[in-house]
């Protein structure tokens, strides 16, 4: 078997050792830039979520607004805000941020964690939402605390009714994060692309790119499984 | 009023051609929505094969890569085509595939796959009883479908189809990738020549937010409608 993947690589011109690290280095780059991403927006999320189930409308007014406006508008017109916007920001290109931001991938990774911090946090606020009254109850009569009941019994009964819906999130930034490739970021699909327009193969190019990513999402599917049934281990039906 | 620098028509152009190619996607979206459900409920392990490999493969990839295949693929499909049809019949065609096809084909395709989810659970939650009165009633099952089974499972997919319908707004941005002179394209070119990015951007995004919102009450509204026979609880 490696003998006839040898001889096939040998033999076609495109899929050559060149073009195959220029595709690992797209890969590279996806997987940065959607986990960095993915580990803002769930860091930024949690708290916004719990200001967002606040009754005082002053609070959860404004997270609102947020999440309204970043899920109510397309992923690449908050990019190209953000990309064209930061470096029109007044007297930005003498701060030191410029050095950060001069470069595309820190505008995407701002725009990626800005758009998936605004679902998830919608996510998470169903998830505290539909805590059973119950199990708050039972809390207060423990004497708990708000920050304690939030702690010990909100958070950890929304994460588990939470994890099926953040894994469609995950998997929606995954391919999302294909039109990095539009501000100048060589991600997988960037590779692609480059290796598109100097072969003029959109079939070879775009059908491997293709594949890659089905693999990363199989690969996220398969561990999101996984975390679910650790997750609700105590929901599993009896066997014998 | 914002002064849109003479950009002002080609945005508003911009904007009815994101809405056609909405529309239309749609249109190719709900009927392989119906045909993708009704392949896997039907029992025939072909077609349920069929439309399972759709369904799986469709949500493995992200919208802008199979869009680009489709775009630059589908060219050189055409392409061969005609050199294939000028060579056997010597008939001289030629088809120029612009990028509102392609993104009409892959937005419709994209979200077939995700209704085909939607049609299934909501033809799963129409009860059995039902269709078998029908058939007691000597229905062939074409007319089941269409008068039983679509009616009812309306109510169940509104939702569903609201949602993807919210999504897909958005996904229509991404043709502007491939060449397409959306609204998008437009303000991007604008923001550039002028350098004035959020002067564009901005009220293109309002525009979007305006169609979710729209959509979002039509939908309600749609969602009343289909639901008037139910009493629902709480």
């Amino acid at each position: 078997m490696p003998e006839f993947i040898a001889q096939w690589l040998n033999q076609n011109e495109i899929f050559t050792a060149m073009t195959i690290m220029e595709y690992w280095n797209g890969l590279v780059n996806t997987v940065q830039l959607v986990f960095l991403s993915l580990v803002i927006g769930l860091i930024c999320a949690v708290p916004l979520a719990i200001l967002r189930t606040v009754r005082n409308p002053f609070v959860s007014g404004p997270v609102w607004l947020y999440t309204y406006l970043f899920r109510g508008t397309p992923l690449l017109i908050q990019l190209y805000i953000i990309y064209y916007g930061l470096a029109q920001i007044p007297g930005i290109q003498e701060t030191f941020w410029w050095e950060i931001f001069r470069e595309p991938f820190y505008p995407a990774l701002l725009a990626f964690a800005l758009n998936t911090a605004a679902y998830t946090t919608e996510i998470i606020r169903g998830a505290i939402v539909s805590t059973p009254h119950g199990e708050i109850e039972a809390a207060k009569a423990y004497g708990m605390n708000w920050m304690m009941r939030m702690r010990r019994i909100v958070l950890p009964s929304a994460a588990r009714r939470a994890v099926q819906a953040y894994s469609n999130e995950v998997i929606f930034m995954l391919h999302s994060s294909a039109i990095a490739s539009v501000v100048t970021i060589v991600d997988l699909t960037g590779a692609a692309r480059n290796i598109y327009s100097r072969f003029y193969a959109p079939f070879d190019a775009f059908i491997f790119v293709a594949l890659c990513y089905m693999a990363l999402t199989f690969i996220l599917v398969f561990a999101f499984r996984k975390l679910e049934n650790h997750l609700l281990k105590h929901q599993r039906p009896v066997t014998s | 009023m914002i002064d849109l620098k003479g950009y002002g028509p080609e945005l508003l152009d911009g904007a009815v051609v994101t809405i056609e190619l909405a529309f239309l996607s749609l249109a190719l979206a709900l009927a392989l929505g119906l045909i993708g459900a009704s392949a896997k409920l039907s029992g025939n392990r072909l077609a349920t094969g069929i439309a399972t490999t759709y369904t799986t493969l469709i949500r493995g990839v992200p919208d802008l890569v199979m869009m680009m295949l489709f775009y630059y693929g589908g060219q050189v499909v055409v392409n061969m085509l005609s050199d294939y049809i000028w060579e056997t019949y010597e008939i001289d065609f030629f088809f120029q595939f612009d990028p509102f096809i392609s993104g009409v084909i892959t937005i419709g395709l994209i979200f077939g796959a995700y209704m085909t989810e939607t049609f299934r659970g909501a033809f799963l939650a129409v009860e059995t009883g039902q269709i078998e009165a029908a058939r007691a009633y000597g229905f062939t099952r074409l007319h089941t479908f269409r008068r039983i089974m679509i009616p009812q499972m309306m109510r169940h997919a509104l939702p569903g189809i609201g949602n993807n319908w919210q999504v897909l707004l958005k996904t229509t941005a991404l043709v502007s990738i491939i060449g397409l002179t959306d609204m998008v394209r437009v303000a991007e070119e604008a923001a550039k020549a002028e350098r004035m990015p959020f002067h564009f951007f901005i009220p293109v995004a309002f525009v979007y937010l305006s169609l979710t919102a729209i959509s979002e009450l039509f939908i309600k509204w749609l969602d009343k409608r289909a639901n008037v026979g139910v009493i629902q609880g709480g």
